[in-house]
């Protein structure tokens, strides 16, 4: 069995899965963004009264932090309402962040786990080698009501990435050359697996970045075997006993893929779509109204680390917005205590709560008609971030800063030592 | 409960039709079914509201509701009462979104080869045979898991778990 299939098959009390089989699982770990609200509306149509275990659901305020209007607002209230009435005590209000950076930071995301969110983005958690899936509202009553869902045990798909990374390349440029040559429904029903010599490069920062985005390529789950990397960081944070898991020597797995990456340019995902993706230098001298940094792809300590190395000391464009949301309290903190939020504010940069912001199109840096924006974020869906006819450059948070200093796409190489 | 034949006017989308396009993000917000169904494909096709009647059909290509998990997407298909959605493929949270509400979705590979917009077309759900009566095309979807006509054919997810909750006290 794969490793993933091991924990489905745990949390279904089961001995063993195979690849297709429906299993009914319990879930560890449930958490509702104040997105969706419809998670408590169904929860009750489905006559729920109490939650079946409140001690393992989450709820995050995190898209609407703080409230920009009054149905935010009220919406928001009655999610918190639900929690007090409920006995739900992780309650992570407006002052927390992104509900993925939040996990990772306060030690909730660990290896073996089951993890259900609704938010798409829970691939993310294969960074810790935890099972983490998003689902909508309806799923997430259910978990609520029962503490169990069913999954489809996936086919896992191995991407090997080979080769030391140049310059000015990141997990964003990898992960989106990826994407870009398997195409935005590669994986979709399908796990997605990282493995090769350039995972010991990255932190888990970079990781985590690398799993979000398997979104993107449609994937259910994503999953890197924890290594001494991911112990050293866990060992900080998860105060919890798990076990690690491991795939059988001889899994088959569905499809595998190897990409050197050790002559890569920076890379960009240009409208409209994730998959379209093509070296930075393609784009250069891109007039950029505003560039993004944030999200829980590319607004981590150190992805607003690398911004602040590029724009120390200088200043950015007069004619573009640099909008700039850490992931989380943590993040923000930790930045601000390396000064990094302070060199990136005297450059010029706006800076925005914690929290998904403008990533989503709803409030705190939205595009308008004919603007183009670089963003460090996971998506540049048509109307993204405001307006449909506004373009969203995707790249990493390098390539944002480096866009910031010129008011134009560049190639961020060039500003690193 | 759903029509076991659905029968409409299409309306052909292309590729990644993304959950942005289907519902915007700026709406999210909003909660009343009446209101999250004035915004249909707003990010697609502002007229889509307007020229859409409960029944029609909506197709597409492939990775139909790519993107975010917000229930609203498929919320706002079902409030237009969309009588079938055909994809060559769906984005896998929109696909168990649609499903648990009791929305017909038929994965139907190159669907979007044989109908052309405007098409009436006529869909048999429990078999998966699709008629093109413009053309007169056919198309035959991959058929649906037992699990998953069983949540279809009672009206969604909600009353199955509804009576599971009422059998454990």
């Amino acid at each position: 069995m794969h490793a993933i299939e091991k924990i489905l098959a745990k949390a279904a009390g089961k001995e063993s899965v195979v690849t297709g089989e429906i299993v009914n699982c319990v879930v560890d770990l449930a958490g509702i963004n104040d997105l969706y609200l419809q998670t408590v509306r169904s929860f009750f149509e489905m006559g729920g009264v109490k939650v079946h275990d409140p001690s393992k659901v989450i709820m995050f305020l995190d898209h609407y932090a703080p409230a920009s209007s009054i149905v935010q607002a009220d919406n928001q209230k009655q999610f918190r309402e639900f929690c007090w009435d409920q006995g739900i005590d992780l309650l992570m209000d407006i002052n927390e962040g992104v509900c993925h950076q939040v996990l990772a930071d306060r030690g909730l995301s660990y290896p073996g786990e089951l993890i259900v969110v609704t938010d798409s983005h829970t691939t993310t958690h294969g960074a810790f080698g935890a099972f983490g899936t998003g689902v909508g509202a309806t799923d997430l009553a259910i978990i609520l009501a029962t503490g169990k869902l069913w999954f489809r045990v996936p086919e896992v798909i191995r991407i090997n990435f080979e080769g030391k990374l140049p310059k000015g390349v990141y997990a964003k440029d990898i992960i989106l050359h990826a994407i870009g040559e398997l195409g935005a429904d590669y994986a979709v029903y399908k796990a997605v697996e990282f493995t090769g010599s350039t995972l010991k490069q990255l932190s888990v920062s970079e990781r985590m970045a690398l799993c979000n985005m398997t979104t993107e390529m449609g994937a259910k789950t994503c999953y890197i075997q924890p290594d001494e990397i991911t112990m050293e960081f866990l060992k900080e944070k998860v105060t919890r006993n798990y076990e690690i898991v491991t795939t059988d020597p001889g899994y088959q797995y569905a499809a595998e893929h190897t990409f050197d990456v050790s002559k890569l340019k920076p890379q960009v995902a240009a409208p409209f779509s994730v998959d379209n993706v093509a070296d930075v230098t393609q784009y250069i001298g891109r007039k950029v109204d505003q560039a993004y940094l944030g999200s829980c792809t590319g607004g981590r300590v150190e992805d607003l680390a690398i911004a602040a190395k590029i724009l120390a000391g200088k200043q950015i464009n007069p004619r573009t917005r640099l909008v700039v949301v850490p992931a989380s309290r943590g993040v923000l903190l930790e930045a601000m205590e390396k000064g990094y939020m302070k060199t990136l504010i005297e450059a010029g940069a706006t800076f925005v709560t914690p929290g998904c912001a403008s990533c989503l199109g709803t409030h705190q840096g939205m595009l308008a008609s004919g603007e183009t924006c670089i963003s460090s974020t996971n998506r540049n869906f048509p109307g993204r971030m405001g307006h449909t006819k506004g373009e969203i450059f995707l790249g990493s948070p390098a390539a944002v800063a480096a866009a910031a200093l010129e008011g134009k796409i560049v190639d961020p190489s060039q500003y690193l030592d | 409960m759903m029509e076991k034949v659905a029968k409409g006017r299409a309306f052909v989308f292309g590729e990644n039709i993304d959950t942005d396009q289907i519902y915007p993000g700026r709406f999210v917000e909003l909660t009343d079914v009446e209101d999250v169904a004035k915004h249909a494909m707003e990010g697609a096709d502002p007229n889509f509201v307007k020229e859409f009647k409960k029944g029609d059909i909506i197709v597409a290509s492939t990775n139909f509701g790519c993107g975010s998990s917000r229930e609203h997407a498929a919320i706002t298909l079902k409030a237009v009462g969309a009588g079938a959605i055909l994809a060559d493929s769906f984005g896998r949270i929109f696909y168990r979104n649609a499903i648990n509400l009791g929305v017909p979705l038929l994965v139907c590979p190159d669907i979007s080869k044989v109908v052309n917009d405007g098409d009436i077309v006529s869909v048999d759900v429990e078999s998966g045979r699709v008629v093109n009566e413009t053309t007169g095309a056919t198309a035959q979807a991959q058929p649906m898991s037992e699990y998953v006509m069983n949540i279809l054919a009672s009206g969604g997810i909600k009353p199955l778990i509804k009576e599971q909750l009422e059998n454990a006290k």
